[in-house]
């Protein structure tokens, strides 16, 4: 029998929904994108769903954790509980989406409220964000942890590494997963630093690192939930290297030539939903019934937001100089 | 009423607020134990603890990135820049994250930026920044810039308790060379509305900072010659108090902007842009502007001393406005 850390039956098929949604969420924006109706960039996480999913379940959202997702991480804040219509409505610009306009695909969320926090662009700025985050928890003794996502391109800039450093001389309840997908837009990971993995990028700064197989959805749980349990218990930062792969190109418009085809077909057979289902089967957690039984949902609540999505009006352009500064009361 | 220096209006208002409200603490670089590079924080942390005192490795973007972080938690930090020039290591920060974070995601973030600034004091170019401008474009941020003790410590107070961000401009030669009677009550200088300094019919001076006083000697001057000079504290730069700017050259039909930063796309310019659009009708001569060489601030006296604006070089500008 397999070790599941934990996760009961019920549990295994909770993530197994996670991942389904996150994929089939992503194909249906695909299509939205193809009709034009995506206004802005359309970035995948093909392959790499895994440890977005099974990385935020590790979390404790009732506890007040938080999750920092990058661009590919959708699965992060779908188990934090972000709705599929305000994804859908947040890439076709609407006006009732949660930015109502003024931001692109998933930067949004606010940590108190929502249980994760949307980045802004400046790869890196976000884990200095995250360290305020968990430092106000702390002082506001309410022993919440944050999870942040981060690349290999983005564990190159400043940010990255000053907001590391100071949230692990603090010793703050704070994850850092290092999602190691191969490239950075087009650049392979030998241009971005020559450290032989990125987990080792905690030494200069005195934090656990440690690497796991990011296609691997229990062994990115089982590594995530012990940094989790260590930043509750006050020990401090851990920098966890996942090891996956960027199947598709930076964004939809990208066709990833840069790529030699024989990799992309290696990651191509090591699918994380095709592995994880395939454990599942094998253990007797779950038959090829669930899984239809799960996507037939998956597939009814995509349908469902995308029509709520697609009703919804742009925003107005009165709206355009409002909720700049507090007082005028366009947020509340 | 107590005399209080200007470096003492500052941690009057940061102990102040600290001791009003837990939310608010103190982050950045020697802040704590040795109480600030110039002592501003000092006795922070025997009061407060270094809970609320938070001393930090010299990382400027994970000290506003961090106090922004805990701002979205509803914490109300004051963000330290040990000397304000340091704030452009942080600026990306802050115009990106900081600024934005209300108008794109509804995201209050209540930060307070604050650090000495300014010349005259021979810091050389990288301890004598006015960096105003360097701000003025980038829409979400407030910026103040209090030239007397009265005004460091009710628009510190202020600052701390308006929920966007705030830089706070203080000038380090101010520090310890004036001093003031300041009400024992709590107060504050609201954020937007500019002081007449100095009332006068014969032209406006518009001015902040430091500058104030090379403001005041000049004006002392022009009265010797029964020339009445207006003198406009503007105080906050960012909303900055445009009514008070309109009447007083709808009054007196002649100004001269002052400012201790560079000339060229200085925050003057804005606001002769701002008079020209909506007071031209008033004007009887050009707008003009007395500014630091467009030069990074030089370490040796005589340069620096040729770099600033002074009252010598806005006195000649002054009398070419009333020459004109």
């Amino acid at each position: 029998m397999i070790e599941t850390f934990g996760l009961s039956r019920d549990q295994l098929l909770d993530i197994e929904y996670y991942l389904k949604l996150t994929r089939l969420l992503e194909e249906r924006l695909v299509a939205l994108f193809r009709q034009a109706k995506v206004i802005g960039g359309l970035y995948r996480s093909l392959g790499q769903e895994g440890e977005s999913v099974a990385a935020a379940y590790a979390l404790d959202f009732k506890q007040g954790d938080v999750v920092q997702p990058l661009i590919r991480n959708m699965g992060s804040i779908l188990v934090a509980g972000a709705r599929p219509a305000d994804i859908i409505r947040q890439y076709m610009a609407k006006g009732n989406s949660p930015t109502r306009g003024r931001e692109l695909n998933i930067h949004f969320g606010h940590p108190d409220r929502d249980g994760f926090i949307g980045q802004i662009s400046m790869l890196g700025d976000m884990i200095p964000v995250m360290a305020g985050i968990t430092l106000a928890g702390r002082m506001q003794k309410r022993n919440l942890v944050g999870l942040a996502f981060i690349g290999d391109g983005g564990s190159s800039t400043g940010a990255f590494w000053e907001g590391f450093n100071f949230a692990t001389v603090q010793r703050l309840p704070l994850v850092i997963i290092v999602e190691h997908n191969h490239y950075a837009y087009s650049t392979p990971t030998e241009k971005q630093t020559l450290a032989n993995t990125l987990a080792d990028k905690a030494l200069g700064v005195g934090a656990i690192g440690e690497t796991v197989d990011g296609n691997d959805v229990l062994a990115v749980y089982d590594a995530t939930k012990r940094a989790v349990t260590r930043a509750r218990n006050g020990e401090g930062v851990t920098l966890l290297e996942v090891k996956t792969f960027r199947l598709k190109g930076h964004a939809e418009h990208d066709n990833q030539s840069y790529v030699p085809r024989e990799i992309i077909d290696e990651w191509s057979g090591k699918d994380p939903l095709d592995r994880f289902e395939q454990l599942l089967v094998e253990n007797g957690f779950a038959t090829e019934e669930d899984f239809k039984a799960i996507e037939q949902r998956v597939k009814r609540e995509v349908d469902a937001a995308t029509d709520e999505a697609e009703q919804s009006p742009m925003p107005s352009s009165d709206e355009v100089t409002k909720g700049l500064f507090a007082g005028d009361g366009y947020w509340s | 009423m107590s005399e209080t220096t200007y470096i003492e209006a500052i941690t009057q208002a940061m102990a102040e607020e600290m001791a009003r409200d837990e939310r608010v603490f103190l982050i950045g670089e020697d802040v704590g134990a040795y109480g600030g590079a110039f002592k501003t924080s000092a006795g922070l942390i025997e009061r407060f603890g270094p809970g609320r005192v938070i001393d930090t490795p010299i990382s400027e973007i994970a000290i506003v990135g961090a106090a922004s972080g805990a701002a979205l938690m509803g914490m109300r930090p004051i963000a330290e820049m040990q000397f304000i020039d340091f704030i452009t290591c942080a600026y990306d920060m802050l115009v990106n994250f900081a600024a934005t974070s209300r108008y794109r995601v509804g995201s209050a973030c209540p930060i307070v930026v604050r650090g000495p600034a300014g010349g005259g004091v021979h810091g050389g170019p990288f301890h004598s920044l006015n960096p105003e401008a360097m701000f003025m474009n980038r829409p979400g941020l407030k910026i103040v810039a209090p030239g007397t003790a009265y005004d460091a410590k009710g628009l510190l107070k202020a600052a701390i308790r308006d929920d966007d961000p705030v830089i706070y401009i203080e000038h380090k030669y101010l520090y310890r060379r004036i001093k003031e009677n300041l009400p024992d009550d709590d107060y504050i200088v609201p954020i937007g509305k500019a002081n007449i300094r100095r009332k006068g019919k014969d032209l406006t001076i518009l001015t902040w900072g430091a500058m104030i006083y090379v403001a005041d000697e000049a004006a002392d001057e022009l009265q010797k010659d029964g020339v009445s000079a207006e003198i406009i504290d503007l105080r906050s730069i960012l909303p900055f108090d445009e009514e008070a700017i309109l009447e007083s050259v709808a009054k007196t039909n002649r100004v001269v902007i002052l400012h201790e930063a560079p000339l060229t796309g200085g925050a003057g310019a804005e606001f002769a842009a701002r008079i020209a659009e909506k007071a031209f009708d008033y004007l009887d001569a050009p707008i003009k502007r007395v500014a630091a060489l467009d030069v990074p601030t030089p370490y040796s006296p005589p340069l620096e001393a040729a770099a600033l604006p002074n009252k010598a070089k806005l006195l000649a500008a002054i009398r070419e406005l009333l020459a004109y």
